[in-house]
């Protein structure tokens, strides 16, 4: 049990909480699975990217869609191909080896090296998925059936697990979890987090714009809340567009990047309207720095 | 060590088992709590809570108990190199900003859109296209490290003062519904064709597939006898002005239903307050989406299930007298109440959510009409109890 010494602390180009840290190590001290909820856009993909750059290993990246099913996982057996090959006679189909490919938890058992493994939008999939990858993730190895061969984990995978689901997963699966729940960041974090993509940003153009989109998220009858990734896309467009930092709590200019339904469009541009110019969202705000 | 809290988390709702319970014991052993009670407050949370709806009851319970405990955090070498490295951000420069002025703001404003239109579905994240992609003019240059955060609180708070603040309070009131939710409470809905009977003329392509390919190519054709879900389900929600306080639960509620693909089939129409002798396929209500209820009634034969989702709140007048509708263009010779009644007695099975919650049926400025309604179609309030509720008054047999 020396691992654990060896501890995430965030990377470069990701800001993790000191929680969020903690948690990370904690999951990879006890080798269980790391379970991470959060809004969208709160970075729980690009977690395991920096979990896998910050202590050094390789990313295997297992996206789950709605058809996806936990065999996909372990391995496919190629019947399909199998069959083609035996109409031309010239492949040996005898060996059914040949027709057997590892899924994503496969290669990472077979990995040489200790890697992470990102299991992304668990919630995708059908329910009973989680339940179904359980046993292989208590004991680190599954049985083909169609060799009779058992394949067992070379080096335990660190495993995140991402869900965007605002209702639990199966509680057996839950009880071998570590789990955090990434909450949205407070302002000053989130200048940190904006500092890593523009690092030459104007104070007050930040500022501003953090105002803007705290109150805006404040708004409550919205029904998409911007969240990071929207508003790194707006101080992209904000800067681009040479817009100045009095600009934008005054117009909220490129609005269309921040929300996403005309619903939200109109209540927000009516509020704007509404609260005058005496109420611009910075003076709204209690300032930042 | 420590198991009263352990069953003082239960007594304050916090599901904890056995399980959860060892491998906390594990992670003290290994040194996670880093000898304080800050860590072992962020350690426990980690180990023992499974959802962002239990942090709360997680931070009275630990409040609760280490209550007086109070450790100084200490602030170590490494913090204050942190702090360090929180540089002052550098200005753009003049020349820099024209650069980025050269670029042509219609492309960017296209890449915008397209970008939208990627995000618009329902995976929301992974793009990387801002930073990374190599399409930014910001990203990549001038980069500096800014220095890694301390979490969001006070580097000199203890465990004791972050759990008093409770900052999860809120997320306790969303957790009574989701669309995952709804979707487990709907597969309840379902009443299979029988297993046992009929002949075997269903191909099961995945077996033959399977058994073919396990032969080694030697054709294996594999029949089943089909099992199918049976159940037609007719969904008539209310998308009147007074609903959308509730949109949200709402669309919950319709995503959930859409993404159920086991129904044999699945109706939506709207309605506008109240149900008159017309329903309409748009949640707007719009007149060339409309359909009259007589033909409703025709189309939809009795077995399937319906479920209408409204408030049930609107003027007496309304509900009960010709002429009452809200919209002063539209004009019911029947009242609104005789056409649910209508629409009661045609289907076998009928249900009303109600996204008010029950508690508030007598008591809120709809209460007469959501009375009225009540004496015809059985209501259940739009919460997963609810839902399941509704879901077996339309699973019993008549
Ligand atoms: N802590 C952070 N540090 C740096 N960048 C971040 C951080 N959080 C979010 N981002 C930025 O926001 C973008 C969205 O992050 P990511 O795709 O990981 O979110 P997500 O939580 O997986 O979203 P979704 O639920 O939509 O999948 C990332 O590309 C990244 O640029
Ligand atoms: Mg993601």
């Amino acid at each position: 049990m020396q691992d654990h010494k060896i501890s995430f602390t965030g990377t470069e180009d990701y800001i993790a909480s000191k929680e969020l840290q903690n948690s990370v190590n904690v999951a990879v001290a006890l080798g269980r699975p790391l379970l991470i909820k959060g809004e969208p856009g709160t970075g729980k993909t690009m977690l395991a990217q920096s979990i896998a750059d910050g202590l050094g290993k390789k990313l295997l990246i297992w996206n789950i869609k709605s058809t996806t099913k936990a065999k996909d996982g372990l391995y496919i057996y190629d019947t399909v191909q199998r069959l083609y090959d035996s109409q031309f006679g010239d492949h040996d189909v005898s060996d059914i080896r040949h027709y057997i490919k590892m899924g994503r938890l496969g290669e990472a058992f077979l990995a040489s090296v200790q890697v992470v493994l990102l299991i992304d939008e668990i919630d995708k999939a059908d329910l009973e998925f989680p339940n179904d990858l359980l046993w292989e993730l208590d004991v680190m190895n599954f049985n083909i059936p169609e060799t009779g061969e058992t394949v067992h984990a070379r080096h335990r995978p660190i495993v995140v697990i991402t869900s965007n689901a605002e209702k639990e997963l199966p509680d057996a699966f839950l009880r071998r979890c570590i789990f955090h729940y990434i909450a949205f960041p407070d302002a000053a974090m989130m200048s940190d987090i904006i500092a890593v993509h523009y690092p030459d940003l104007e104070q007050k153009l930040l500022d501003e714009a953090l105002a803007a989109f705290y109150w805006l998220r404040g708004i409550g009858s919205l029904q998409k809340k911007p969240s990071t990734s929207e508003l790194l896309d707006w101080v992209q467009a904000l800067t681009v567009g040479g817009i100045s930092p009095e600009q934008i709590g005054e117009e909220l200019p490129f609005l269309g990047v921040l929300l996403k339904k005309d619903h939200d469009f109109t209540t927000v541009l009516q509020r704007l309207h509404n609260e005058g110019a005496q109420a611009k969202p910075a003076s709204r705000f209690p300032h930042l720095r | 060590m420590f198991i009263n809290f352990f069953y003082l988390l239960k007594a304050y709702g916090v599901p904890v088992t056995i399980t959860e319970w060892m491998m906390l014991t594990e992670a003290l052993a290994l040194g996670m709590a880093h000898s304080s009670l800050t860590g072992f407050y962020h350690l426990g949370r980690a180990v023992l809570v499974k959802s962002e709806t239990h942090y709360d009851r997680y931070d009275l319970a630990f409040y609760s108990y280490f209550q007086g405990i109070e450790t100084p955090v200490e602030l170590t070498e490494k913090v204050l190199q942190w702090l360090e490295k929180a540089l002052p951000p550098r200005y753009i420069s003049p020349e820099e900003r024209q650069k980025f002025q050269e670029w042509d703001l219609d492309e960017l404003r296209r890449q915008l859109e397209q970008r939208l239109k990627e995000q618009d579905g329902e995976h929301h994240g992974g793009s990387n296209w801002i930073g990374t992609g190599g399409t930014s003019p910001f990203g990549h240059s001038g980069y500096h490290p800014a220095g890694i955060r301390i979490g969001g609180e006070a580097v000199n708070q203890s465990a004791v003062q972050v759990a008093a603040q409770r900052n999860f309070r809120g997320f306790r009131t969303d957790t009574t519904i989701g669309v995952r939710q709804f979707e487990v409470a709907l597969r309840k809905l379902r009443q299979l064709s029988s297993k046992e009977e009929g002949p075997r003329e269903e191909l099961d392509l995945d077996e033959t597939v399977q058994e073919t390919g396990n032969k080694g190519g030697l054709l294996q054709l594999v029949w089943t006898r089909g099992r199918k879900n049976m159940v037609k389900v007719a969904l008539v929600m209310d998308s009147g002005g007074s609903m959308d306080p509730y949109m949200r639960i709402c669309s919950q509620l319709f995503t959930a239903m859409n993404r159920s693909s086991h129904f044999k089939d699945l109706r939506f129409f709207f309605f506008h307050n109240c149900i008159y002798q017309h329903l309409y396929q748009e949640p707007s209500c719009s007149l060339s989406s409309a359909i009259r209820t007589d033909d409703f009634l025709r189309m939809l034969s009795p077995d399937y299930k319906l479920i209408v989702l409204g408030d049930a709140s609107m003027a007496p007048s309304e509900l009960t007298m010709p002429g009452g509708s809200i919209d002063w263009s539209y004009s019911n010779d029947e009242p609104g109440i005789a056409w649910l009644q209508r629409i009661k007695n045609h289907f076998d099975h009928a249900v009303w959510l109600n996204p008010i919650p029950a508690h508030f049926w007598a008591r809120v400025t709809g209460n007469y009409t959501i009375a009225k309604i009540r004496s015809i179609f059985p209501m259940y309030e739009l919460t997963v109890e609810g839902l399941e509720g509704a879901i077996k008054k339309l699973k019993v047999r008549q």
